[in-house]
């Protein structure tokens, strides 16, 4: 991935991200799944937040929305929300060691968790179980092989 | 890697993202109060599953690329054998159906019915499940038959040995099917047993239902057998639903918590059924679906009618 462009990189990231999350599992697997699509975003929001920006996370939350067959502008509304946090503070989170990092992605990937459930509420859906957090702590173990895959850090590379 | 490619992109440009981010905002609360308020979301809804389809249609290829192999190198054996259990199957099914022949007809001397006795299920249409959504907040499934098939909301869905659920969103050729284990799903059942009527709601685990709305003096036991009231206007009456596995009485609690295991199986085959139903029949749902009959293209089979009934009534 290393030597492509940024852009054929991103595409073919963003997009095997969504196919990772939308994929049928079996059900345990399934509760397990991180949030391949979010993690993707934060990425780019990070790395490059000049690149895709708040409109990236909120074209791939609708992107998920309209997928997944929840009310439109569910999840566009939430990934936008953690895209915009991430590219306020991405020289803080890009800044810091890995294992650092990690905790600032857990906290995103939490707080996008909440906004798609306080959006279930809303709309009176079912908000589920605890089972939903599971896939923040698979998100967050994810993280640093996702990094290192999506690109790594692009600042350092041009050195 | 192009660096002055990546360098532009490593700050932010144009506008601050606060800004953007409020106007993406605004957008997603209008479109969110849309889609619920409004029924106008409905058109762009139906053009996004067809749109959906073909992703749908290549993210299950894995798995039917896995079935169709299994399929071909199946050996003569196995084959055999299936047959051979195939074969019993069917002559146990010929006995039930003989006796059944029996049973329809002295149900419509007791009833005195003139008209002849139509099966309650006018036609069924056999469809390939093409995606899965297993959650604790939601349990789907899409399958690949659509409106072009005829195939209309909030129609009835039944697997092997039981009812698995009901169509939802209808897209072009392709429909979402909400099962009775999501917990958005509650279904009017009957105790078979005692006749209690009750609702049978989904629990978010595959397979489990739960019965919350039993008083704890409640006549049920684990091994009740539960089938379709035909209330809610979706399923004809007497529909094998689920078997109870566990009834909790707990006196600090004023109802019984009762937990059911449902019969409907989509593991093996990954072949679920669409039913029309016939709604002049005594057993058809309380407010039957609003389309009848389809596309006679979807190659849906018409269920014989029982002639040796009309026949034999007095």
């Amino acid at each position: 991935m290393r030597r492509w462009s940024l852009r054929r990189r991103a595409a073919v990231g963003l997009m095997s991200s969504f196919i990772l999350q939308v994929v049928p599992l079996p059900a345990v697997l399934g509760w397990f799944r991180p949030s391949f699509a979010v993690i993707a975003v934060l990425y780019w929001s990070i790395a490059a937040p000049g690149w895709g920006g708040v409109g990236l996370g909120f074209l791939m939350g609708l992107a998920l929305d309209a997928y997944l067959g929840v009310v439109l502008g569910q999840h566009a509304l939430a990934t936008a929300f953690v895209a915009y946090i991430a590219i306020r503070q991405h020289l803080i989170i890009r800044n810091k060691s890995m294992f650092e990092q990690t905790f600032y992605i857990a906290g995103l990937l939490l707080l996008w968790q909440i906004v798609v459930w306080i959006i279930d509420g809303w709309t009176g859906h079912a908000l589920g179980s605890w089972t939903r957090l599971l896939p923040i702590v698979t998100g967050t173990l994810l993280w640093p092989f996702a990094w290192e895959w999506l690109g790594g850090d692009l600042s350092r590379s041009r050195r | 890697m192009n660096s002055s490619d990546a360098s532009r992109y490593l700050s932010t440009r144009g506008a601050p993202a606060g800004l953007r981010f409020v106007i993406y905002a605004v957008f997603a609360l209008v479109l969110m109060y849309l889609d619920q308020r409004g029924r106008w979301l409905e058109s762009i809804r139906y053009g996004l599953q067809a749109v959906a389809y073909p992703i749908e249609i290549a993210l299950n290829s894995p798995a039917a690329a896995w079935q169709w192999s299994q399929d071909v190198f199946e050996d003569r054996a196995a084959l055999q054998a299936e047959n051979r259990e195939l074969r019993q199957r069917i002559r146990e099914l010929e006995q039930l159906a003989l006796r059944r022949q029996s049973l329809e007809r002295e149900n419509a001397a007791l009833r005195a019915i003139a008209k002849p006795a139509v099966d309650v299920v006018e036609k069924y249409l056999p469809a390939q499940i093409i995606g899965s959504e297993f959650n604790s907040q939601q349990q789907r499934l899409t399958i690949d038959r659509g409106a072009v098939n005829g195939v209309f909301d909030r129609q009835a869905v039944v697997a092997a040995a039981g009812v698995l659920g009901q169509t939802m969103r209808v897209g072009p050729w392709s429909s979402e099917i909400i099962l009775l284990t999501d917990p958005e799903h509650a279904l009017p059942v009957q105790i078979l047993r005692t006749g209690v009527r009750t609702l049978a709601v989904g629990t978010g685990k595959r397979d489990q239902l739960t019965l919350p709305f039993l008083p704890l003096q409640t006549d049920i036991r684990k091994g009740d057998r539960l089938v379709t009231s035909g209330l809610g206007g979706v399923f004809p009456a007497g529909y094998p639903v689920a078997i109870v596995t566990n009834v909790k009485r707990d006196g600090g609690i004023p109802l019984a918590q009762v937990e059911a295991q449902t019969l409907a199986r989509v593991d093996r085959d990954r072949i679920v059924s669409l039913l029309w139903f016939s709604a002049d029949h005594p057993a058809a749902p309380v407010e039957p679906g609003k389309a009848q009959g389809g596309d006679p293209k979807a190659k849906a089979i018409e269920v014989k009618k029982v002639d040796s009934v009309v026949s034999a009534a007095p």
